[in-house]
């Protein structure tokens, strides 16, 4: 009998596997298609002060493995979430959830946050500093240590609850901005967040997201997601939730080899909504495989 | 909506860049004409969605469009070939609001999902007029499958090659209907709703660019009088009340 429990930040979790902020919904959609519970947890789409629209459509460009999308937090806000939302939520998961946090200004974040801390629900608070599909705020909060650290302390007054810093890779040294977190007090960190990408359309001529750029998820960023994982688990002492192109059992196991504590899934549920399901049932037969017996012994071991 | 291996049966050239592909299936899960299937294909990261045509509890029949590089791959599946398919995606047209005499419009590729509208109408005791646009007479197709159902089918081509010259709002002027059903590109649709009484009633499907195609990653969004809406899940039909032009 294999043991895939984790511990994140002092809640534990049956399994390290989470689905990833915007690709789950409120989970409902999901609920309708597996049990939910079976999930170590998810992340919720990311919430704001304000209720938002987003941004114009076409919103999405496929790419060769994997998509760009340019969704812009659209998003019910915050009151909507605490009263609609996270009730609805509750009727078909009995787990902590992570609550993803957007703003547009430092206040914003401790507002949501603040708001949030009395939700008996949510486990974690996940701060998105890194949406790159935002003008005021998200990325531009999340590529300047001083402002991280500012966002971070903020939300750390706000709430008791444990504050986990989203992180961009669209940055020259993601330790730094890591560093910042951990100043700022953050309780963890979850990287990586979609990269900045283009297509263009060779019939018009011009980008196919109507924001022209977007953010690019999906098979194809493993590689750089699990060495920036690597790299933050050198430079940083707090858990890390390793994200960016996951799809198998194996490439979470790899991720926690890296240095992440649990993982989240994102662009794959896109394209098979059960893949979170089918990981979790490969993990033990992997693990067996590997000769691994706690998940939670391995994550750091590459270093 | 459900994950399934559909094998296909049949994928036939209807005109230069329209084809049939006919799906076994061991159930019925199409609900409502108007919905869509989302097919995963080799070397293709995201699905693919494509409008039901017609189905029964032993097929689902798509009519797709060569428009990229997903759809061109499309047409050189081999029959006994199983795809990887979400079904049924979508709210469909709700037939219970035809009346005694709705019209149905499809413009090119739009026309497909219009030939299940005519065919669940007909199973209702509803007999309902067609409207059917296209650019010329060489993209013409369809029209031959919704005589047979016993419809009464106008067709437009914009260069007047095959039918009235012009486009299905020429037609539609003209007509007395007591619903209409549209199908087709955004400026059709837009120029249909223009030409139609204030108050009269009317299902418009639209088109949008997906993620997932079943809710979760709001892609597709669009604004409603009612608040927003997903093209995937709360669409692709909305209501013509509803539409914000």
């Amino acid at each position: 009998m294999v043991d895939m429990k984790v511990n994140l930040c002092g809640i534990t979790m049956e399994n390290p596997v989470m689905a990833a902020s915007g690709t789950f919904g409120y989970g409902y959609e999901f609920a309708e298609l597996y049990d939910i519970n079976i999930l170590g947890s998810f992340s919720f789409k990311g919430t704001t002060l304000e209720p938002r629209f987003g941004n114009p459509t076409p919103r999405i460009a496929e790419c060769e493995a994997g998509l760009i999308n340019s969704i812009g937090l659209q998003n019910p806000g915050v009151d909507a979430v605490i009263n609609k939302e996270l009730p609805t939520l509750g009727k078909v998961f009995n787990k902590p959830v992570m609550a993803n946090v957007g703003g547009s200004s430092v206040e914003d974040y401790g507002k949501v946050a603040g708001m949030m801390d009395g939700c008996e629900n949510i486990g974690w608070i996940e701060v998105n500093v890194s949406c790159p599909n935002v003008h005021d705020g998200g990325m531009a909060f999340g590529t300047d240590p001083a402002v991280v650290q500012e966002v971070t302390e903020t939300v750390k007054a706000s709430t008791g609850k444990p504050v986990i810093i989203k992180l961009s890779p669209n940055v020259t040294d993601i330790t730094a901005i890591a560093r910042a977190c951990e100043r700022g007090g953050a309780d963890g960190v979850s990287l990586v967040n979609t990269m900045l990408g283009m297509r263009i359309d060779l019939k018009t001529g011009k980008p196919i997201i109507a924001n022209k750029m977007g953010g690019f998820s999906g098979s194809a960023i493993f590689p750089v997601a699990l060495r920036m994982v690597y790299q933050v688990y050198e430079a940083v002492d707090m858990p890390i939730v390793g994200i960016g192109g996951i799809s198998t059992a194996e490439q979470v196991i790899e991720m926690m080899m890296a240095g992440a504590t649990a993982v989240q899934i994102g662009a794959a549920n896109l394209v098979n909504p059960y893949v979170c399901r089918d990981i979790i049932n490969d993990l033990p037969d992997v693990m067996a495989k590997y000769g691994i017996s706690s998940l939670s012994e391995i994550t750091g071991g590459a270093h | 909506m459900k994950q399934k291996e559909l094998k296909i049966i049949k994928n036939e050239k209807l005109t230069d860049d329209v084809y049939r592909m006919v799906l076994e299936d061991d159930e019925s899960l199409i609900e409502k004409p108007g919905q869509f299937i989302n097919i995963k294909l080799d070397g293709f990261y995201l699905r693919r969605p494509i409008s039901v045509a017609d189905w029964d509890d032993k097929t689902v029949t798509i009519i797709y469009k060569v428009v990229g590089s997903g759809t061109e791959h499309m047409t050189s599946l081999d029959t006994g070939k199983k795809l990887d398919i979400l079904l049924p995606l979508g709210n469909g047209f709700d037939i219970s609001k035809s009346g005694n005499n709705p019209v149905l419009i499809g413009g090119g590729v739009g026309l497909p999902p219009m030939y299940g509208t005519a065919k669940k109408l007909i199973e209702a005791g509803i007999t309902p007029q067609v409207i059917a646009g296209f650019n010329d007479s060489s993209q013409v197709f369809l029209i031959e499958e919704l005589k047979v159902l016993g419809t009464q089918v106008h067709v437009t081509t914009v260069d007047g090659s095959m039918g009235t010259r012009g486009f299905v709002t020429d037609c539609l002027k003209d007509m007395e209907y007591s619903h209409v059903f549209a199908c087709g590109p955004e400026p059709m649709l837009k120029a249909i709703d223009s030409v139609m009484a204030e108050g009269a009633e009317g299902q418009f499907s639209f088109e949008e660019r997906m993620g997932c195609g079943f809710g979760a990653c709001m892609g597709c969004s669009c604004k409603t009088k009612y608040g927003n809406k997903r093209i995937c899940k709360d669409g692709p039909v909305l209501e013509r009340g509803e539409i914000i032009w």
